[in-house]
């Protein structure tokens, strides 16, 4: 199923602080082509933080260690040239941006990685085709993307949002940060639905999630608990009903003896 | 230096790309102002008795008044003694043939992205392009004479249509308005003059080009439409000015007026040399916009875009005379660097069951200052008069400033007025999203502003949305909040 020829993303011993504090600890992860990784972990733990951190949020900075996604240097690449070489993430808290309709938001971030890519821009006409043929992947209804980027969007359409965005973009890495919290039962099933339609041999995804629920549908190949800014623990998918049964206080120990 | 501030010392850094000076001979009086002068430049336009007595009359009065100092603008004192107060392109061109307009001319407003010969025009657009204090040319003059309106420069009109002219000229904008209006009046240059007859819809937009180009001078002109009843005109005005190290001033007066039922849209988009980034040289801009909807039914609606000048002093107003006429006033006021603008509107409700909207968009960046200053007044007759005013601030960066000041004057207890206001700044997380979706940062503040801008560049004549639009993206490039 991997390709073991092909890095996707590799971390080595990624510390990262913001405001000076140390928020990652020295984090190792391999992702390969195809696979599926979660990553659970407690509140503040350093979750989002490893996300905006390989999304190139200029809040963080990386103090030690190294990342590379796609055999280059993900460090060096500025924010929007992550995302233009595949790397998407899936916001836990989506931002409004009032005034700018998602239609117009979303041709310019599609025509941009198109150019990077050294394509031709998407005419119009196929462009909307495109949005159209995306929009029934996750059920999202035009009277939301004929919106501002999700401006007054409740929590759990701006989470479907997030998705369509993701359908859009066909990233190589997508990353999505607690993408089901607060989705009921039905939008959680579309947005797996979309994360496994979209699934191919060449990507890979990160799910970043607090409830077992989610990996019914998304059956992850790993899981992986961040714990105060380190990974204490991987395993199989069987790892998720361990934690969802005992929560994390074993692992607690588990780490501190 | 955080991120955020070297994010916007890069974007800031876009050059002025109409800055060039066009090499020809001028006619230029010598400097300084005194009633000499106001004769000679009456005389070189060999004017009728009458509009000399008007500049002489605004002369004296213009010398008693004093500069006002009302405005959230700090302006280092002008010496009006040290400025040029005339000056023109020496080979006088005949205002017939293109044939004879000096081809460095032609060339500059092709430079501008103004084509004089009409064949190249964007179809629809009338225009009349002015350098310095004459007009160069204007386009469609017959197309549009077929209909009876008349297109022309004001000079000309003061020639050729000399009661029309006196019949309306200071009705809107009196010579002793205000100290700028009184100085515009006793040297006005040149400008535009548009008449459009009863029942008349013009057929195109027409447009008036401004080019300052002489150094050391100030450029006045002076712009009169009258739209008679039932007739419709839609006008766009435009300006630029080259990169000089000193300030230059120009004081415009615009006036119109509108009949019974008639409507004028009045389109404004200024980009005059803003200075550089430290503050030096630009243009200082003091301007004076009235309309007067005098019959009923009537509709006067100003849309700006501002994002040039090193000051801005501008309050386009409508006197809302005739009963259930109209009054609009879109714009959008972007400053970056050192600009200032103190820039809004003053609606004046006479008439009964008169309307007036305000939709003001100011955007502030680098160490700039953007005031809003409105009025709203309402008079004792004008029964159920409606206004709803609306003033958005958006700050880039927390070097800038931005002020509203409305004031509201109301004598008519019918009267229905609302003031909406909201300040908002571009988040770094909203930049990061876009980022992140691959779209860069100078891109990501380009589209914020322009949905922030999109009400009012919406009020724009289609070509000019676009470049409107552009103009904003590369006013701010890279300022980011
Ligand atoms: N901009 C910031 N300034 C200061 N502290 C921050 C900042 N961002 C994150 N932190 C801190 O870093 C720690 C990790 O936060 P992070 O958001 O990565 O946690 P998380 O694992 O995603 O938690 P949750 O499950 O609640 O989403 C927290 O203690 C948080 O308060
Ligand atoms: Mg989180």
């Amino acid at each position: 199923m991997t390709n073991d020829l092909e890095d996707m993303l590799t971390i080595k011993n990624l510390h990262a602080t913001v405001d000076g504090k140390e928020i990652l600890k020295g984090i190792n992860l391999e992702v390969k082509p195809g696979e599926i990784h979660a990553i659970m972990g407690p509140n503040g733990s350093g979750k989002s933080t490893l996300a905006n951190v390989l999304a190139g949020h200029e809040n963080f900075e990386v103090t030690e260690g190294e990342v590379t996604f796609l055999n280059e240097n993900l460090l060096e690449q500025a924010a929007e040239d992550r995302a233009r070489n595949g790397l998407f993430l899936s916001f836990q808290y989506p931002i409004e941006i009032p005034g700018v309709s998602m239609v117009n938001f979303m041709k310019t971030a599609v025509n941009e990685q198109r150019k990077h890519r050294g394509l031709e821009p998407l005419k119009a006409s196929q462009f909307l085709k495109m949005m159209e043929e995306k929009k029934k992947v996750v059920e999202i209804s035009s009277q939301l993307t004929n919106r501002s980027v999700n401006e007054g969007f409740s929590g759990g359409e701006k989470k479907r949002n997030e998705i369509f965005q993701m359908a859009m973009l066909e990233p190589k890495l997508a990353i999505l940060d607690e993408t089901d919290s607060g989705l009921d039962i039905d939008a959680l099933r579309v947005v797996a639905n979309g994360v496994n339609t979209l699934k191919s041999p060449e990507n890979a995804t990160i799910v970043v999630t607090h409830y077992q629920r989610l990996l019914e549908y998304i059956v992850p190949d790993y899981v992986h608990v961040l714990y105060n800014g380190r990974i204490v623990k991987s395993a199989g998918k069987e790892l998720a009903y361990e934690l969802e049964e005992k929560g994390y206080d074993w692992l607690k120990n588990e780490v501190e003896h | 230096m955080t991120e955020q501030d070297k994010i916007l010392e890069k974007v800031t850094n876009e050059e002025y790309k109409y800055g060039f000076v066009t090499e020809i001979e001028q006619d230029i009086i010598e400097k300084g102002l005194s009633e000499d002068v106001v004769r000679i430049i009456s005389a070189k336009k060999e004017e009728p008795e009458w509009m000399l007595d008007f500049r002489l009359k605004a002369f004296r009065k213009w010398q008693e008044m004093k500069q006002p100092n009302w405005a959230y603008l700090k302006i280092p004192p002008i010496d009006y003694q040290s400025i040029s107060y005339y000056a023109a392109p020496k080979k006088k061109p005949q205002l017939d043939s293109l044939d004879e307009v000096d081809p460095e001319l032609i060339d500059t407003f092709n430079k501008l992205g103004i084509p004089l010969e009409e064949q190249k025009h964007l179809a629809g657009v009338a225009v009349d392009a002015v350098m310095d204090s004459v007009s160069v040319k204007t386009t469609f003059k017959e197309t549009l004479a077929e209909k009876g309106i008349i297109f022309c420069s004001f000079s000309e009109a003061v020639k050729e249509f000399p009661d029309l002219v006196k019949k309306h000229l200071g009705k809107a904008v009196p010579y002793a308005d205000n100290y700028f209006a009184a100085l515009n009046s006793s040297v006005f240059s040149d400008g535009s003059f548009c008449y459009i007859p009863k029942g008349v819809r013009c057929p195109m937009e027409l447009s008036t080009y401004f080019r300052i180009n002489a150094a050391n001078t100030g450029q006045f002109e002076r712009t009169l439409i009258v739209a008679d009843d039932d007739s419709y005109v839609s006008y766009l005005e435009g300006c630029t000015a080259p990169q000089r190290d000193e300030n230059q001033l120009h004081a415009a007066v615009v006036e119109i007026i509108a009949m019974e039922r008639a409507e004028v849209k009045y389109s404004t988009v200024q980009n005059w040399y803003p200075g550089d980034k430290n503050g030096k040289g630009g243009i200082y801009n003091f301007v004076t916009k009235r309309g007067i909807c005098r019959g009923d039914h009537s509709k006067i609606s100003w849309t700006q875009v501002e994002t040039g000048s090193a000051v801005t002093w501008k309050y386009p107003s409508c006197v809302l005379l005739g009963d259930h006429s109209k009054g609009e006033f879109y714009s959008v006021a972007l400053t970056n660097n050192h600009q200032q603008a103190d820039t809004g509107s003053k609606m004046i409700h006479i008439g009964k069951n008169t309307r007036s909207i305000i939709v003001s968009k100011g955007i502030s960046a680098g160490v700039s200052s953007n005031a809003y200053r409105g009025l709203v007044k309402v008079a004792k007759n004008a029964d159920n008069a409606r206004n709803f005013s609306q003033c958005d601030s958006l700050l880039l960066g927390d070097r800038c400033g931005a002020h509203t000041f409305p004031y509201i004057e109301c004598a008519n207890k019918s009267a229905i007025l609302e003031h909406e206001a909201t300040t908002s700044k571009i988040s770094e997380d909203q930049i990061f999203y876009c980022n992140q979706r691959g779209i860069d940062t100078e891109d990501a503040v380009g589209m914020i502003v322009n949905g922030y801008a999109k009400e009012v560049l919406n009020k724009l004549p289609m070509e000019f949305a676009v470049e409107a639009q552009k103009l904003l993206a590369i006013s701010l490039e890279g300022s980011v909040g």
